[in-house]
């Protein structure tokens, strides 16, 4: 069974995100940038797969500019076999994206599909429930376990409530919650091999996807400031200032 | 204009998150109406006629629709769409995972998780764990949207008559199979809607010193929730989550102990009314967010509060 594992390029985690003065979007120029947090375990876990026998490969996806494959070489360093490049310098939103990866699905004919739940700089929460969509398959979102159980996964999803266990019929889309796994860092003996493995390079048009956006970002702002606090000395003191001034017990 | 809100419920009550999702639609003016999809659920489709503002519930029952299997909930909203120029969601686990499959299925692009309306095709939305907003318009025919909870207020749950109208089940994808869950049972108020919010970080050290925070929790009335350290570490489970990737709460008091206030958990109460602040780590950058901060080892000030608070 291949894994097809689509990943994202985003700022760095780590980076405090800065809104640019003329609105319209956040400060990329010298950012670091990395693959998104959810993608790696994404990206893990199709690896334990592998490694477990029950993947026989493990492709790694991403679509946007040029520099997705940065992303992509981390993704095979952390040894995923091949990478495919959909390259695109629109604003891809997760429906197109979606659709891209539908045709991807198409050519390569994965078993399985393993994505992020969402990606750090949108936050949207989408893409892996709208490929599980448009291909008519099973969906498996938020999970932080998994079992192959022949033709079937038995997935842990997290749920407001606590845990939900769930059946899906293989072929599947499932996304993945921070408890999954702990993604390896790669070695620089992988580092070095991955740079030998293939990327593939397509476009949307190659695919025959149409990714206009369909929704426009007016602009970007910062969220209103909260005000200064003060420290208080004692827990007396806190206890006081919570019944007397701000009067919220 | 019809706006359909999709009521997240246990079949017998509606879920609080539905009726902030009720106030987003009363918002964008029209007429609103409810989907109740489960299995025996008459009584929460009863409970959602009642909701004010409200005008139509619409009850599909059906074994199918048991559980939260979007395989099977997302072609029922498909079936029903063409009859609404908006259909909303709550942003909760329920209608992420749903509302995406449905978006796909009617070639929409969703806008997810809003937290104002400006027009009825322009929305504001946190990106980046919170530390932008923006505003966005939808060029879309019927617009998808899921709503922050906290970021719009409750509707009564008591006041309306709707009229309730029963609808045809899609049936089975027969793609999953719900086996079981494991519900945490705690009878404090539920996090995402408790006027006061108590959580614990690494600082705690263990699972078992959380009830130090639960004693406190229960003079307060507070729910207890976590940092992601604390739950990566196994001392509370997943849904005790308050974060970028777990739950957004807006308490009127947040009381913070023991977490050091990374991006991601600022993300999830930064919204709080007031924020109290207990590190023992004076550069924690959970105190520049925080109204009241105090410098001081939890295992001291914590059970000096409970006794502070009689």
């Amino acid at each position: 069974m291949k894994v097809l594992v689509p990943i994202k390029r985003v700022i760095d985690a780590n980076v405090q995100v800065r809104v640019k003065s003329d609105q319209t979007g956040v400060e990329l120029t010298n950012v670091k940038m990395a693959m998104n947090p959810f993608c790696e375990i994404a990206v893990e876990q199709a690896v334990r797969l592998k490694e477990a026998g029950i993947a026989s490969e493990v492709i790694v996806v991403s679509a946007g500019p040029a520099q997705a494959q940065e992303t992509l070489r981390t993704g095979l360093a952390m040894g995923a076999d091949r990478g495919i490049h959909i390259q695109s310098d629109e604003d891809l939103q997760p429906l197109a994206i979606a659709k891209l990866l539908k045709a991807v699905v198409a050519k390569e004919d994965p078993g399985l599909v393993i994505l992020g739940k969402q990606a750090i700089d949108g936050d949207n929460n989408q893409t892996g429930q709208m490929l599980s969509a448009l291909l008519g398959w099973s969906q498996g979102a938020f999970i932080s376990a998994m079992e192959k159980d022949g033709d079937l996964l038995k997935i842990t999803r997290e749920v407001d409530g606590g845990l939900q266990k769930v059946s899906v019929k293989l072929p599947s889309v499932l996304t993945v919650d921070l408890r999954l796994n702990e993604p390896r860092y790669a070695s620089l003996p992988n580092i070095m091999k991955a740079k030998k493995k293939p990327i593939d390079a397509t476009s949307p048009a190659d695919l025959g996807v149409e990714v206009a956006p369909r929704v426009k970002t007016l602009k970007v702002t910062e969220p209103p400031a909260r005000a200064a606090g003060v420290i208080v000395g004692s827990v007396a003191e806190l206890v006081d200032k919570l019944k007397n001034e701000a009067k919220v017990i | 204009m019809s706006i359909l809100v999709i009521a997240e419920h246990d079949n017998t009550t509606i879920k609080s998150a539905t009726l902030n999702t009720v106030t987003a639609a009363s918002q964008l003016g029209g007429d609103v109406h409810v989907l109740v999809a489960g299995s025996g659920c008459a009584d929460a489709g009863a409970a959602a006629a009642k909701i004010a503002g409200v005008s139509k519930v619409l009850v599909s029952d059906a074994p199918e629709y048991a559980q939260d299997v979007a395989e099977n909930i997302a072609p029922l909203i498909v079936k029903l769409a063409s009859g609404y120029s908006h259909i909303l969601a709550p942003a909760t686990t329920y209608g992420k995972n749903i509302l995406p499959r449905a978006s796909a299925l009617l070639d929409v692009q969703q806008i997810s998780e809003i937290s104002a309306i400006e027009s009825a095709d322009t929305f504001v939305r946190p990106i980046y764990a919170g530390n932008a907003l923006a505003t966005v318009q939808s060029s879309d025919a019927i617009k998808l949207i899921t709503v922050r909870g906290t970021a719009f207020e409750a509707a009564a749950e008591e006041g309306g008559s709707a009229a309730v109208e029963a609808v045809e089940a899609t049936g089975d994808a027969g793609l999953s199979t719900f086996l079981g869950q494991e519900l945490t049972k705690s009878e404090r108020p539920e996090l995402t809607s408790a006027g006061v919010v108590i959580s614990g970080g690494r600082g705690m050290q263990n699972g078992e010193n959380f009830a130090m925070l639960e004693r406190v929790a229960d003079k307060l009335g507070a729910a207890v929730g976590a940092s992601r350290a604390a739950v990566d570490a196994g001392y509370v489970p997943n849904d005790y989550q308050v974060g970028q990737t777990g739950k957004v709460v807006a308490p009127d008091l947040y009381i913070a102990v023991g977490i050091s206030g990374a991006i991601q958990h600022l993300a999830g109460m930064k919204d709080s009314k007031v924020i109290v602040a207990i590190n023992k780590d004076q550069e924690a950058p959970i105190f520049q967010v925080a109204d009241y901060g105090l410098v001081a080892d939890l295992f001291d000030a914590i059970p000096e509060l409970e006794k502070e608070l009689g």
